[in-house]
């Protein structure tokens, strides 16, 4: 699947579009086929996301798994960090990403 | 001709076409040349006589050849009009002016407000750079000074 | 330490305004952000991998304890409870809001601090001697050079859109403790034979993926004429540096490809031509910039004597203190480099940089210094004063004993916050620490710079490691390479790579080899990379893959 993941322009926050709005879940992240150049230019003329782009994922019973390592580690936080992570409480979360 | 939008001169606007440096090094009665980013300014210090304006040309903000281009022209004691042109927006103004230039003609409208914003930003400089203004250096060891 | 008159603060006051300026029109939207990034960089805010970064500029590593307490405040008012030391002497701050870094400029203008061209393709904060003015073995404090240079070198008009970014570091001693001449003008304070005091300019270092040792472009050039000369070295790169090409646009690729006597004669053109234009401040400046260089008041009469009773204690003393120039007095190193998966490299929790600003009070004339090798030095300890200092330091898990140590890691960010990243730094430097804290094999094998960068930029100066590891991106998974034998010191080196990757595992226990064979064929004395320089390559290649 493809997925379009960027920052918001205010606060920096990552996030990703859910077909309506963007999340801070990569979980969330709608299947944008190929529609992510148009997607991506409106959302950023109107100032609600920087520097998006598409990326490859994968979707399972676990949820959505970006393709690269780098998006990965996007989607979860720092792997040296997982206090400041989405998944604070996961001590195992830092596998996720590789 | 072109429309100069910002302009620290008295004289009229030289309404003669700039043409590239190579045509005006070849053509005797030219008045006005245009320099590109990867042109010596210095190839124009035999001539500067006959020349009554320079445009220096910025095809993109980010590339800055074009500040030592106008330095350079004012060190070799070059006063007609030398104006700036292109890729450029309210934050460049005041740099353009501390480099030597008095006439600059961004390739998009600036919005005049934050244009007047920019042109003032800086209180004191740092630098001297041939633009007029005493650094903060001479201020500081001039004996009397005001402040 | 250097402080602001009225036009020192108005300039980073105006600073503060129209960075504020600029952030409302990025957010308003009549700055596009193709426009406002290189504008938002020269004030060093990235876009980093989970937020914006703001790097905070503490010129040439020199700051004060009130400077050092905000530093901690931001951490706790802006961001999450953290910063991270860089390898230019800088801190940096993960988690910003692009809303927020106006006030975050505000407040740090209120302490004479900014973040300007901490970032961008402009001359960048100029960095120096972390030891200086209290080290025996220079021949004058050279920060007063690096001040003359920061302010001229502040909003220059004619170099703020280069080819690419532009670094330089003074020194004044032989010893070079900032990896001088890998800077893109690399300066060394020098006597001429008259015994007068004048400034050796070396051009065209740096590391990034064409590492290059800058080479000597002048020997001696006059302290009135230092402005003019840097000027003139700067117009010439401008002038020609290549902007076709990212990757070959720093200085060192211009020199190389001119020729550093080609490139000498242009600039020695341009010097000549500069003289005449007074574009020199007099040296009435530089001799009020150096009264705020003075030595601090030291008592005299002060016994060097240290009880080294406390077993911990005489290890810390060992490993992090250094000679300082006046009796009675030592050069203390805080490590930020704590054992195993304590900590980050370069990381420090708000409270602890409040700590060290209230220790830097109590014991080090109030100041501070950031090392490229992300720790803290305070400059001026008197000896009686060590143990208070170190018990302070023990009860803010700051006590770490192992300065130029294997342990000591300089690491990049790398994949876990840096955008540019190929591979992540920090676990691998966590791994290797927890290899080597628990064992004896640390203290075994003495002064090892061991430095991680996480991608080709080399920010972890990783060329310059007595052993590098540059992390790279092999089909989607994570590789690093291993690099022998590099130098940032006096006998600067660059590391040459040993063979295939390892993955992080392998990468640690590569390094557990080339150790064991270090420790096997050392003779008296010699650091790892003496051994190496004698012995060569092929004997740990066989080792490390045999």
């Amino acid at each position: 699947m493809k997925i379009v993941t960027g920052n918001d322009l205010k606060t920096g926050a990552v996030t990703w579009w859910d077909g309506a709005a963007w999340s801070l879940h990569v979980n969330d992240a709608m299947d944008v086929g190929d529609h992510s150049a148009d997607i991506i230019a409106r959302e950023e003329a109107a100032r609600r996301v920087v520097s998006a782009y598409v990326i490859d994922a994968s979707s399972d019973v676990d949820g959505i798994r970006p393709a690269h390592i780098k998006d990965r580690i996007r989607a979860l936080g720092p792997t040296v960090r997982l206090d400041l992570s989405l998944k604070p409480a996961d001590p195992a979360a830092g596998t996720w990403v590789i | 001709m072109a429309d100069v939008p910002f302009r620290f001169r008295s004289d009229d606007v030289v309404a003669d076409p700039a043409v590239t440096v190579d045509a005006f090094a070849a053509q005797t009665n030219a008045t006005a040349v245009r320099i590109e980013p990867g042109e010596d300014a210095r190839a124009l210090l035999p001539f500067l006589d006959r020349l009554r304006l320079v445009e220096v040309n910025f095809p993109t903000f980010t590339d800055g050849r074009g500040f030592s281009a106008a330095r350079v022209l004012r060190e070799a004691g070059y006063t007609g009009e030398l104006r700036a042109v292109g890729d450029i927006g309210v934050d460049q103004l005041s740099h353009l002016r501390r480099c030597g230039f008095d006439a600059i003609a961004p390739s998009a409208e600036l919005d005049p407000a934050e244009a007047a914003t920019a042109f003032a930003v800086w209180p004191e400089v740092y630098q001297a750079t041939g633009d007029g203004r005493p650094p903060i250096w001479a201020l500081r060891h001039t004996a009397g000074r005001g402040k | 330490m250097y402080v602001y008159d009225q036009y020192d603060q108005a300039m980073v006051d105006a600073r503060v305004a129209e960075f504020r300026d600029q952030t409302r029109r990025r957010i308003e939207g009549t700055l596009s952000e193709d426009k406002f990034r290189p504008l938002r960089l020269q004030n060093g805010l990235y876009l980093q991998l989970h937020a914006y970064m703001l790097r905070v500029a503490v010129p040439y590593g020199t700051l004060s304890s009130a400077q050092m307490r905000v530093l901690g405040d931001i951490a706790d008012k802006y961001d999450r409870g953290y910063g991270h030391f860089t390898t230019r002497q800088n801190i940096q701050y993960n988690w910003i809001k692009l809303e927020d870094a106006p006030d975050i400029l505000a407040d740090l203008a209120k302490v004479e601090m900014h973040a300007i061209q901490t970032s961008g393709n402009c001359i960048r904060n100029i960095s120096s001697d972390h030891y200086a003015g209290a080290t025996p073995d220079e021949i004058i404090d050279p920060r007063p050079y690096a001040e003359l240079l920061r302010q001229w070198s502040s909003f220059h008009p004619e170099f703020l859109a280069l080819p690419r970014k532009f670094k330089i570091a003074v020194i004044a001693s032989e010893t070079d403790r900032a990896a001088m001449r890998l800077h893109d003008i690399g300066i060394r304070m020098v006597h001429n034979d008259a015994g007068e005091i004048g400034c050796a300019f070396y051009v065209g270092g740096g590391m990034g993926r064409t590492p290059m040792i800058a080479p000597l472009l002048n020997g001696f050039v006059p302290l009135d004429h230092l402005i003019t000369y840097a000027e003139a070295a700067l117009r010439v790169y401008n002038r020609y540096g290549r902007r076709d090409n990212k990757y070959k646009a720093r200085i060192k690729i211009l020199v190389h490809e001119l020729g550093i006597d080609e490139y000498r004669a242009q600039v020695e053109a341009e010097f000549a031509h500069l003289q005449t234009q007074g574009i020199e401040p007099p040296i009435a400046e530089l001799e009020r910039i150096k009264a705020y260089f003075v030595d601090p008041t030291f008592e005299t009469g002060l016994s060097d004597a240290i009880d080294l009773s406390n077993a911990d204690f005489a290890r810390w003393v060992r490993a992090n203190t250094a000679p300082h120039k006046a009796p009675g007095y030592a050069i203390a190193t805080i490590s930020l480099k704590p054992l195993g998966k304590a900590g980050i490299p370069g990381d420090a929790t708000a409270d602890q940089i409040r700590t060290m600003a209230d220790l830097a009070k109590a014991y080090s004339f109030d100041e501070l210094r950031v090392t490229h090798a992300q720790n803290i030095v305070l400059p001026h300890v008197k000896k009686a004063d060590l143990f208070a200092l170190w018990q302070g330091l023990v009860a803010a898990d700051l006590a770490t004993a192992n300065l130029d140590a294997i342990t000591d890691i300089i690491a990049c960010p790398g994949l876990d916050y840096c955008s540019l990243a190929n591979a992540r730094s920090i676990p691998v430097a966590q791994k290797i620490s927890e290899r080597f804290a628990a064992s004896a094999k640390q203290d075994a094998i003495g002064e090892l710079k061991l430095k991680i960068s996480g991608c080709i930029n080399a920010c972890g100066h990783h060329h310059a490691g007595h052993i590098g590891i540059l992390g790279v991106d092999r089909k989607g998974t994570e590789n690093y390479q291993l690099l022998l034998g590099g130098s940032e010191g006096a006998d600067t080196s660059l590391a040459t790579i040993v063979g295939p990757g390892f993955s992080e595992d392998g990468i640690v226990d590569a390094i557990e080899k080339a150790t064991n064979l270090y420790l096997a064929k050392r003779e008296d004395g010699e650091r790892f990379l003496d051994t190496y320089r004698r012995i060569g390559m092929a004997p740990f290649k066989e080792t490390i893959y045999g």
